[in-house]
């Protein structure tokens, strides 16, 4: 095989999607078959590039120009990590569509909208530059609006409105920050922002600036109070959407952005962190008791992931490299089993036309690869050994302690306790109750959409075996985290 | 979204004197946009503010003599497609950049001799860019103007989403 | 002193997107938002008594950095223009489209999901 410099590449995770997207819409108008191929295709290839990036890192100069005037777009252990994410669980979803959008017609839109959103997360994971970073951070955003409203039922139109307002908000204020970054610091490049703060020492409108950043970023991330549109719009969405969203949207231009600034660009110390540590606890308590309540599938596992990232950013705040280990891998983990539970509803309510759990019951037999992999991914993100859900809780309960923050350790516990609850209340309405008498003779999941999910549920189960590498330093995790505790001038 | 979209037509637009005017002023408009995108290389403008103008000029003309002759002039197809090709030009032109060795996407590789300076043929990757940029906004703005305005869904369906529907009909067949 | 009026136009849209009851107001009211975030984009990159940053033939590098105002917050600022443009499109459609499947424009009845 060719050595292909990375350096070549870099830029092709931007440019390919966004290319076939627009080749989806010139050619593939009318046929969706194309389409479908086209997409699969683009995001193989991805998932590709980013097994070929893993160890590997770089500085792209977009032009040739050097880098205080230039833009940059930057390549480390972290980003390799989310283009992997986004990758493979961009293909697994891809390959679930097929079946599920084959009832809206016009589902080459679908794609190339996809396509579109996986542009907007690529860019942002690979930006240097703070400019470049929103204007990714809103391609990604306005086709997860439009994907969101997809069906033009009324829920959906609801829900894409309250989240197109609350988004813009966020946005708006994200573009406040930057300006204000770039009149103290006089420049948009991450790195160099990064030595002008250590330089220079935190003043109070950088301060404001990280403050408006945090606000804006726990919006497109969900953290509680900021998480409002999120029970209305991933329930609202269709299934493959649901999954992107909640598996990969939320963290690559929520949690990512925040780590990166936090930890590269800001160079925080504890007092700064304690704030993501109570939004994190705060989070994980409030979407928890608001999950058990639930009737309505995707409506419950939206609320569990608002609790999940709670978690993710409880484990970043904690600012210990152990934390931090334990907060990767939970992204990692929740990235894999999350979308799997939504494909799984999806699955559901495709084969029975219904998401209410009363109506559910007995499709252990009537869809056995859903239950089995649902069963899978309910054990994971409830914590139960050995799954990987398991390990990544633990550690991060394990960072609580080592801190001495015996108060959020207690919580975390306790939090995984309610989440155990919550699955279990889905695995026994749905899969384990008595057929009724309605759901007779619902046939079982197309091919598509089972391998799509065998597929999420066989990664989840193998990066159980990540932490046998070594509990302080997993594989590709363990790299992710470096880069985060190596500080300033990093990012 | 299965619903057939039907050409909403007012009419012939607004009165004579609009008509008039619009019939005079539709020229320069245009080459007032054309001639903001050929010239952002040198001057405030390029393909943004270029394009906004052009597609300025063929919304006048839709508001002014109607929706039909609009959509005559600058079909929705067409614009789709237009908008699509626009901004593979500028995709395509980034990554001729990189054919050079040691070139990098979006790199200016046709240099531009020092008598050249500050006149249009200059500026090496810039103004072809400006012109793929402006083709796309034009089309982009023209076409989310039409959609917006000029149809709407022919039937109404009856109060429960549409979603369920068409899985119900799926369901029979 | 002026930075404090794109402030409060940043908060008067932000209270009409709060306070107003009709989807097409919230838009116009995020609008103006932008419009705020936009012109303190814009007026960082200010210079007291400075020159429109255009280089004539005639002009040294040295005094166009001295003399001129910051360009590179203007191009910005025409990116978010434009970005703006596209959400604003997008949350228009949305207002038609709401309309057409609940027969109003009233926010507070539009609320088939709540829990």
């Amino acid at each position: 095989m060719m050595t292909i410099d990375v350096q070549t590449l870099i830029p092709l995770f931007v440019a390919v999607p966004l290319g076939v997207s627009l080749l989806v819409q010139l050619v593939a108008r009318r046929q969706h078959v194309l389409a479908e191929v086209l997409t699969i295709t683009t995001l193989l290839l991805l998932t590709l590039m980013s097994c070929y990036t893993i160890g590997q890192s770089g500085i792209y100069h977009l032009g040739g120009w050097p880098t205080p005037i230039g833009i940059d777009m930057r390549l480390d252990a972290l980003a390799t990590l989310l283009l992997l994410i986004v990758s493979v669980v961009g293909l697994a979803v891809s390959l679930y569509s097929v079946d599920y959008m084959r009832r809206f017609t016009a589902s080459s839109h679908f794609y190339s909208l996809f396509l579109l959103m996986v542009t907007g997360m690529n860019g942002v994971i690979l930006a240097g530059d703070l400019f470049n970073l929103y204007v990714f951070l809103e391609v990604a955003a306005i086709a997860s609006y439009s994907l969101v409203a997809f069906g033009c039922a009324h829920e959906e139109l609801e829900a894409s409105f309250k989240y197109i307002v609350l988004g813009s908000l966020s946005s708006a204020l994200i573009l406040t920050g930057v300006a204000l970054v770039y009149g103290i610091t006089g420049t948009l490049n991450l790195t160099h922002i990064a030595t002008r703060i250590a330089a220079e020492g935190m003043n109070t409108p950088l301060l404001l600036a990280f403050g408006l950043f945090i606000c804006g970023f726990s919006f497109k991330a969900a953290l509680v109070p900021f998480h409002a549109w999120l029970p209305d719009a991933h329930p609202s969405a269709p299934a493959p959407v649901s999954a992107m969203l909640s598996g990969v949207l939320i963290k690559a231009i929520g949690i990512y952005v925040l780590a990166r600034l936090a930890f590269n660009v800001f160079g925080v110390t504890s007092n700064e962190l304690s704030l993501l540590r109570w939004l994190g606890l705060l989070s994980m308590v409030a979407g928890g008791l608001l999950a058990v309540g639930q009737k309505d599938i995707k409506r419950l596992f939206a609320y569990s992931s608002i609790s999940q990232v709670g978690f993710m950013v409880l484990g970043l705040g904690l600012g210990t490299p152990l934390g931090l280990v334990g907060g990767l891998y939970h992204l990692v983990n929740h990235a894999l089993f999350k979308p799997l539970l939504f494909l799984n509803a999806g699955a559901i309510e495709y084969a029975t036309g219904t998401r209410d759990l009363k109506q559910l019951g007995g499709l252990n037999r009537q869809l056995p690869v859903t239950a089995a992999t649902s069963m899978v991914g309910s054990m994971s993100i409830a914590g139960i050994p050995p799954f990987s859900g398991f390990w990544s809780k633990l550690i991060i309960v394990l960072a609580c302690i080592e801190s001495g923050f015996y108060l959020f350790a207690t919580v975390a516990v306790l939090v995984s306790i309610v989440t155990l609850a919550y699955q279990l209340k889905v695995q026994r309405m749905a899969f384990f109750a008595a057929l009724p008498k309605a759901l007779e003779g619902i046939r079982r999941e197309p091919p598509m959409m089972a391998l799509a999910m065998i597929l999420l549920a066989i990664g989840s189960i193998a990066l159980s075996f990540a932490v046998l590498t070594g509990l302080s330093d997993p594989w590709l995790i363990g790299a992710a985290q470096q880069t985060l505790t190596a500080g300033i001038f990093g990012g | 979204m299965s619903a057939t979209r039907k050409l909403r037509d007012h009419g012939t637009g607004m009165g004579m004197t609009v008509k008039t005017v619009t019939r005079w002023l539709k020229g320069p408009i245009l080459l007032f946009g054309i001639y903001l995108v050929f010239y952002g290389h040198i001057t405030p403008g390029g393909g943004f503010g270029g394009g906004v103008v052009i597609a300025s000029a063929f919304i006048l003309i839709t508001l002014a003599s109607g929706e039909a002759t609009g959509l005559g002039i600058f079909g929705k197809g067409w614009a789709s497609r237009l908008d699509s090709v626009g901004l593979l030009m500028f995709l395509v032109l980034g990554w001729l950049g990189t054919w050079w060795a040691g070139g990098y996407f979006f790199e200016n590789f046709i240099s531009t001799p020092k008598a050249a300076h500050y006149t249009l043929f200059s500026g090496g990757l810039l103004p072809m860019a400006n012109i793929a940029l402006g083709l796309k906004v034009a089309s982009a703005l023209f076409l989310v103007f039409t959609v917006l305005t000029a149809f709407h869904i022919a039937e109404q369906k009856p109060d429960s989403s549409e979603g369920h529907e068409e899985q119900h009909q799926e369901d029979d067949s | 002193m002026i930075y404090s009026l794109c402030l409060l136009l940043i908060l008067i849209g932000l209270y009409g997107v709060v306070v107003s009851r009709q989807t097409l107001k919230i838009v116009v009211s995020i609008l103006l938002m932008n419009h705020g975030v936009h012109l303190l984009l814009l007026l960082i990159g200010y210079r007291e008594a400075g020159n429109p940053p255009i280089v004539d033939p005639g002009t040294s590098i040295a005094s166009f950095a001295s003399g001129a105002v910051d360009p590179l917050p203007q191009a910005l600022v025409l990116t978010a223009i434009v970005i703006g443009l596209g959400v604003l499109a997008l949350m228009v459609a949305l207002c038609v489209r709401l309309y057409e499947r609940y027969g109003t424009f009233d926010v507070t009845e539009i609320r088939r999901l709540r829990g």
